[in-house]
Parts: structure tokens; sequence; C-alpha cells
């Protein structure tokens, strides 16, 4: 099909774009201090609020300029990224088993496990999530492992009616009926035959909440309730720069575009690897 | 065959009971988790209220006042059986009557969220026709491209590029408040933009819109791009059915057949995702509110949350639950009365 | 007179380069039934909707001319062309289900291009399509006029698509195989009524079918299409009488009859269409030459 030919194309420059972002990001997160030029958490008056290169007044080295407390930009940006990976990578995965194990058993059993996990959906869809995350992470207290339980707790329903709904597609198929005729147990089909089937939509949905982690913890240290006031986040420097943006609009303009570009790489690659996993389409 | 109308309206109403119960049923699971949620919470919301010099004295004293002494389980029907009555408690931080605190804050929150649905279908729909009419074309490229970054771009992020577009670059918007604060307000209700239109006070809407403009934009752009992108699959699929081709042949434009055929069918299974959306939309407002410091709910919100401040939380997220459930049930029913097949048999 | 509809050496190309129609030429004089017979995948209904307008849009016309009444369909801008077209033809759909919009009721779907395309009153319009509901035997127009689409039968909404064909008096209406989603029991009533609209008006008719039967019953010329190129073309008397192609005495070979509907059915020789096939490659070989 011509169609799908240019749809395909189009995937593949999507993942090539996207991944490349990542990939960049996370080497930069994961080598940070050796490739970061200054120390993230020095502080230096003599050096507040510096532009970025390109502007008069900047200073070698501090290549995106400083913050007002003259912490260079652009190692905070990189030491940043550490936890926003972190975050992203355990809280999506959290979030996907939990979320993606109760709609496969919704979805494929069907009846009283279905009523029960599709009420408890209901109810975690009548709360706000960003609401209900500020909240988690009052009760649970700020720090790493708090953060990463609040997104995994708000977001598990996101897998959850997703999978449910292609596991109850998959489930009346008549391969898996043929399998139940030949005697294969009802975990053993629901494993063998339906979950190879949804490992697609999976795939797309965790590189898509990887990108909503992100941005939930931007959100939570935005508020000032993520991990510690110390280390660089992504959403503790957008905090201050939505403070300084008259003085300092550099101190916002960089982490939003590092935000922009890392959310929309996470769901394009998502989308793209769909695209590929898809048996239908190739 | 069609049903008689008493058969119809049973129908309508026999489907409206059962919503009406699971909605309920989910209140009640909503009030359960965010009881339990509080009460795990390791700070003591007394001493916090308390001058540092409290004897423990006072704050029992305070525990027995708002009722903290008992059990989680005796405390959960105790505010339970005061929110059937209409009572939702005090506000520990502000000490005043939790319900009247969010029904002073519920109309900015709730004119914002329309504000941005409204925005967000005339944009969506507007970009869907255009592309169903241009399919195959440039434009219809664009518009796709358009849209998935929307889509993809949280309203968080959106507000940020937006405050430093036309707060900063161009300041022509105001990013900050509800209304300019040197003004004399002469409403009586909390309904300020609705209000001003009524009393034709057209300086005090222009006022309101210039502040509520972008955090209803940055609300409104990821759900405009959703309902873009369905509205438009959906025309193009009806756009091949028989009878938009017969539309057609009579002579009818393009736009013609769309707006005048197509819309409405397509419309349809667009509605029910639109009403899921308008939830998120609300509980985007939540952080959005927070960004334009916008004196809203979710404003109120957070700060209930940072001061622990218990009876204001559970009255907060009551209400956004019941605005949620409430939303959900309107959808339903539109969709039962539009849909000609449900309506008439 | 004009001749009705006249078209020449029409050719249309699929994306991929494929033709599916091969220059195609035909006429539909004034009042005259010409039916374009054909197995499915012939390009007949694709020369119905490349008539009217509404080719999908994967399909390219690359070659020919359509006459409507004398006017070159290619030399009108779209809109001049949409709205000659709307004024002077009119299309029978194939299948009734899907041809009237669901949440439309009946009198609007019917009375639209009357008042919203040729300009009449609402009421001179009603009054039009309660005469023409009546030719088509429609007992009570008043509920009809009412309803929506779901909640009639099949058979009643085929009825109520040929009075709204019927309805502006176009000179040329395309009949889209337009009984073949009936019942079988229907269907007699339904050829019968188109028939009978079509003689009473005056209307020439493109009439789209695989049926021989049905050509034979309402069709004074025909015209046999395979893989979008005309084999034959003749007077239906004369056709069924002396058919000149292979092809066409295959078809009619294959066809069941009802007189003897016991007869095993033949599909249609596989030597003829080996033949067509071999006489099609070479003709497109020769038409690629000059057209890349």
């Amino acid at each position: 099909m011509d169609e799908g030919r240019v749809s395909r194309h189009r995937a593949g420059a999507k993942l090539w774009l996207a991944g490349g972002w990542l990939l960049l990001a996370l080497l930069a997160a994961i080598l940070a201090p050796l490739v970061a030029p200054q120390d993230p958490l020095a502080q230096d008056l003599m050096l507040e609020r510096l532009p970025p290169f390109w502007i008069d007044g900047a200073e070698p080295g501090y290549w995106l300029g400083t913050d007002s407390l003259g912490r260079d930009l652009l190692s905070r940006l990189i030491f940043g990224g550490r936890i926003a990976f972190i975050v992203a990578f355990a809280a999506a995965s959290t979030a996907c088993l939990v979320g993606s194990a109760l709609g496969l058993v919704a979805g494929y059993f069907g009846g009283w496990a279905d009523r029960v996990i599709s009420r408890i959906v209901d109810v975690w869809m009548a709360f706000p999530p960003v609401l209900f995350a500020i909240l988690l992470v009052a009760v649970l207290g700020t720090g790493l492992s708090s953060v990463v339980l609040a997104i995994a707790i708000i977001d598990w329903t996101r897998f959850c009616r997703v999978i449910r709904a292609e596991a109850m597609g998959q489930s009346r198929m008549d391969y898996v009926e043929n399998a139940r005729i030949a005697g294969y147990g009802r975990v053993g089909i629901m494993l063998r035959e339906v979950l190879p089937n949804v490992v697609p939509s999976i795939v797309a949905l965790l590189s898509l909440e990887m990108g909503i982690a992100i941005i939930v913890e931007a959100i939570l240290s935005f508020v000032n309730l993520s991990i510690s006031t110390d280390d660089p986040t992504w959403g503790g420097i957008i905090a201050e720069g939505r403070l300084s943006i008259h003085q300092a609009w550099w101190v916002l303009v960089f982490p939003l575009v590092t935000l922009i570009l890392t959310v929309l790489s996470f769901s394009q690659f998502g989308e793209a690897l769909k695209t590929r996993f898809d048996p239908v389409l190739w | 065959m069609s049903l008689r109308a008493p058969a119809k309206i049973y129908m309508l109403l026999q489907r409206f009971l059962i919503r009406l119960l699971t909605m309920v049923v989910t209140l009640f699971g909503v009030a359960v988790v965010v009881f339990v949620v509080i009460r795990v919470a390791p700070g003591d919301p007394i001493a916090m209220m308390l001058p540092p010099g409290a004897t423990d004295a006072d704050i029992a004293r305070l525990r027995t006042l708002y009722g903290l002494d008992k059990t989680v389980v005796q405390q959960f029907f105790i505010w339970l059986a005061g929110v059937v009555r209409g009572d939702f408690g005090t506000s520990i931080s502000l000490r005043q009557d939790v319900l009247g605190l969010v029904f002073n804050r519920l109309p900015a929150t709730l004119e914002l969220a329309v504000v941005a649905l409204a925005m967000a279908i005339v944009l969506g729909g507007t970009t869907a026709v255009l592309g169903a009419r241009e399919r195959g074309t440039m434009v219809e490229t664009g518009i796709d491209i358009v849209s998935g970054a929307a889509l993809s771009i949280p309203d968080f992020l959106w507000g940020l590029v937006l405050i430093l577009l036309f707060g900063v670059l161009v300041p022509i918007f105001d990013i900050s408040g509800r209304v300019s604060p040197q003004l004399d307000l002469p409403f009586v209700t909390q309904f300020y933009l609705f209000e001003s239109i009524l009393r034709l006070r057209l300086d005090l809407t222009f006022d309101l819109l210039k502040h509520m403009l972008m955090p209803a934009v940055a609300l409104a752009l990821p759900l405009a791009a959703i309902i873009s992108q369905l509205l438009k699959q959906s025309l193009k699929e009806v756009l091949d059915l028989d009878y938009v081709v017969l539309a057609r042949v009579k002579g009818f434009s393009e736009t013609q057949v769309i707006l005048r055929e197509a819309l409405r069918n397509a419309a349809l299974p667009t509605l029910t995702l639109v009403g899921v959306q308008f939830t998120f939309l609300i509980g985007g407002t939540v952080i959005v509110e927070r960004l334009f410091s916008y004196e809203g709910l979710g404003n109120m919100a957070i700060d209930a949350v940072i001061n622990r401040d218990l009876p204001l939380i559970q009255g907060i997220v009551l209400v956004f639950a019941l605005l949620f459930v409430l939303i959900n049930l309107t959808v339903d029913m539109m969709y039962a009365l539009l849909n000609p097949r449900l309506r008439h048999g | 007179m004009n001749t009705c509809l006249d078209i020449a050496k029409l050719s249309a190309v699929l994306p991929n380069g494929q033709r599916v129609l091969r220059s195609v030429s035909l006429t539909v004089q004034p009042g005259e039934v010409r039916a374009l017979v054909g197995e499915s995948g012939a390009g007949k209904t694709m020369i119905g909707k490349a008539v009217l307008g509404v080719l999908p849009s994967s399909v390219r016309i690359v070659e020919g001319d359509m006459r409507l009444e004398g006017e070159d369909l290619g030399k009108l801008d779209p809109k001049a062309r949409r709205t000659l077209i709307g004024a002077r033809t009119a299309l029978i759909p194939q299948d009734p289900l899907t041809a009237l919009n669901p949440s439309r009721r009946i009198g609007p779907q019917m009375t639209d291009r009357l008042v919203r395309i040729l300009g009449w009153s609402g009421e001179k319009a009603d009054k039009r399509v309660r005469q023409l509901l009546d030719e088509v035997q429609i007992r009570d127009p008043e509920r009809v006029l009412r309803c929506y689409p779901h909640e009639l039968s099949g058979g009643m909404r085929q009825r109520v698509l040929i009075a709204g064909a019927f309805v502006a008096e176009p000179r040329l209406i395309v009949a889209d195989e337009p009984t073949t989603a009936l019942d079988v029991t229907v269907q007699k009533q339904i050829l019968r009524l188109i028939a009978q609209l079509q003689r009473e008006h005056g209307t020439a008719i493109l009439f789209v079918t695989h049926d021989l039967g049905v050509v034979a019953k309402i069709s004074q010329k025909v015209s046999v299409l395979y893989a979008g190129k005309v084999v034959e073309e003749a007077d239906t008397a004369a056709l069924f009488s002396a058919p000149q192609h292979p092809y066409t005495r295959a078809l009619m070979a294959a066809t069941p009859r009802y007189t003897d509907p016991f007869a095993s059915l033949k599909p249609v020789d596989e030597a003829v269409l080996a033949g067509l096939a071999a006489e099609i490659a070479s003709a497109d070989k020769a038409w690629r030459r000059p057209h890349g």
C-alpha cells in the first residue's frame, strides 16, 4: 500500500530524530560529571545572571548563562537530566507493570475481575491527577522514591484502560478460541497468545508515560515538592526562571526547550515504535 | 422499528438511574481514598497551626475540636455524615467553612474551564473541517504536524511558552491574576465574567478576558488537538459514504457537504471523548492556575496541600470528583439524546 | 437534439499507473436507457462516478472527454461543473441502507436540492416531493417525510431514493446497481418502478448492472465492459439474439436462466478471458508509449 509506505517512512524519520535527542540527553545525564562545564551547585555572586554565549557580557565556559545565584545553567540542566531520566524510567515502568497486569486480567478474564478493576479505575479517573500527585508527595514526604511512587500511583490507569480494551478485543479472536479448544489453560493463553499482541501498545504507552513522568516531576519541583531544593531539577530551574523572567529570560527558556524536546521525543518515539512493531502495517 | 414514546423515556430514565448509581459509588470511593491518603500523612496539622510554645494540653484541645482524637473509621463516618448534610467542616489554615471557601473559588475555575473548552471546540472543529476538506494536500499535512505537537506538549509547558511569548517578548496579555487589582468590582456573584456581561460592563469583561486568555489557551491547545485529530478522522470516514456522494451529486459544495451531511454524524464519536478530555482539562487547571496566579479552586488546593489543611483538601478533591462524574453523566445523556438510533429505539 | 451524454475515449488510472478505464466511448441519447454490464471490477461503476464527478480521489482521469448535453465537463471550472451536474443529473445509489443520512429526516433530504441548489420555495418543493412519493407508490408521505432513515425498510428507502432522483427532472440519471442490495422479491418491484418513471418522465438513464436479466428488462442499448474496456456495444435486442464478442457469449452462458434454474452454472470461459487479457496487455503497451 502506498499510504502505508509513506507513514512507515515518516515513522522511520521520527524514530531517528526523537531517538537521537533522547540518546543525547541520556548520555549527557549519565556522563554529567564529565561533560558538565561547571559545578552545578557552585554559586558565584560575581557571575550572577550572565547571558548565554551569543550575547554581550557572556563569560566563556558558561555557554547558556547563569541564574540569579551565579550557577551555570548548562551544568544544572545536564545534572537535572539525571533526576528526570531516573524518575521517567522508574515511575513509568512501575505504572506500566501494575497497570498492564491489571488491564490484561480485566480485559481477558472479564466478569468480576473486570468489574472490580474498572470501578477502581473509575474512582482514580475522578481525581484531578496533578492535585493527587501533589497530595501524595506531601503525604509521602519529598524525595526521589516518593516522587516515583506518586507518579506510578496516579498514572497506572493509563495503561490499565488501554490494555484492558485491547485484551478484550484480542480475547474474542479466533486464535484465542482455538488455543482454548486445544486445551491450553486460561493464564497460559493470556500470557502466550494475548500478551504478545498488546506489546506494541504497551511499548508506545511506556514511552509516552516517560515523557509524562518527567512533566509531573517538573510540576512537583515547580511547586517545591519534589526531590530536594539543592539538587538541580528541570522543574526547579523552571520555577527559578519564572521568578526572574524579566531579568534573565534564558533561565526559563533553556529548561523549557529541553523539556519540550524531551516530552515530544518520548511521545513521537513511542508512536514510531508502535508503527514499527505493528505486524499489520508491515 | 421505533419504540413508542413512553418506552423511549423509560429507556433513557433507566440509563440515567444506572449512571447515577455508579456515580455515587465512584464518589464514595474517592472519599475513602482521599481520607485514607490524608490520614497516612506523617506531619501533624495541629502542631503546624499553633505557635512553637504551645502546650500538649493546647494540642489535645484542638485535636478534640477537629475530631482528630477519634479512630480513622470514626472520623470518616463523622465527616461523611457532615458531607451528606452539606457540612464539609472547617478549614484549619483559613478557619472558615470549607464549603463557603470552595464555592467562593469554584466559579473562577469553571469560567476558565468553560472558556478553554469553547476555544478548544472552535479551534479543533475548524481545523478538522479544513483538514477534511483539503484531505491529501499540504494543508492537511500541516494541520497534522501542528496538532501532533499541540497534543504532545502538556498544558503546563504551553503555559510557560505563552508566558514567555506574550508576557515577556510581546507583553500584550496579563499573565498574573484574574482581574486587574485596581478595578472596582460591582459583582455580587463570583462568576465575574458572566456577571460582567449581564451588567454590560464590557470594560470589565475585556479586562477579565485579557487575564483569562493565556491560561485558557494553555488549557485549550492539547484538547483542541485531540478534537481536531479525532473529528478529522471520522469526517474522512464519513465522507466516503454513499449519502455524502449523493449530496455531492445533488450539487452541494465540499464545505456544504461536510457541514450539512458529515459533521453531525462524525461528531458523535468525538463527543464521548471530549467529555473525558474535558475532565482532564479541569484537572489541568490546578497547575495552570498556579502558573498564572489565577485565584481559582486549583490554586487554593495547592495551598491547602502545602498547609496540610485536611478538611479543605478533602472538600476540594470531592468537589473536583463531583464535577468530573457530572460531566461524564452529561456527556452520556447527550450521546443518548443525539444518537437517532438510540433516540428512536 | 443534443446527445444527452457523450463519453469519448475516457481513460483513468490509479496512483500506481494501472489503467482502470481504457479509452471508453459511449453515448446515451435523450430518453434512452443504456445498460452498462460487466463483472465486478470491470469499471462500470467508475464510469458512472466519472460522469457525476465523484470519483475517489485516488482515481485520476488522464484522457478523453465527457459532454453532458453538449457541455464539455472537462472545460468547466469545478464550481460550474458541480452546479451543472447538480441541475441536470441524479444518482440512484446501490445501497439504500447507506445512501441516506442517518441523522436527518427524509423530508429535508429530499427537498434540499430543490430549495438550496435550484432555488425553489419550500412550499413548491414540498408539493413536488409529495407528488413524486405518490409516483413511487408511497401511500403515507406524511409519515415517511418525518421519518429518520432507519425507521424505513430497505425497499421503502430505495423508493425514496428513486423519487429523490426524479424530483428535479434531471436529463440523465445514473443508476448504480439499484437493485443489487435488495431482496429478490423487492428487486422486481423496484425495477418496474424505475422503468415506469423513466417512461413517464422521459429521462435518459445510464444503468449500471452485472445482471444480464436486468439488462434485458430495462434497456434499449447495452455496452459490455471488461477490465475497463468496452468489448461490445449493441441494441439490447440484437445483443441477446446475436452476441458478437466471445466475452459477451461467455457472460451469457454464465448467467442463470429462470427457465432452467437447475442447469449447472458455468464460470466465464477461461480461454476467452486469456484471449482478452492478451488483447488488453498489448493495448496498454501501445497506450503507454505516448502517455509515458
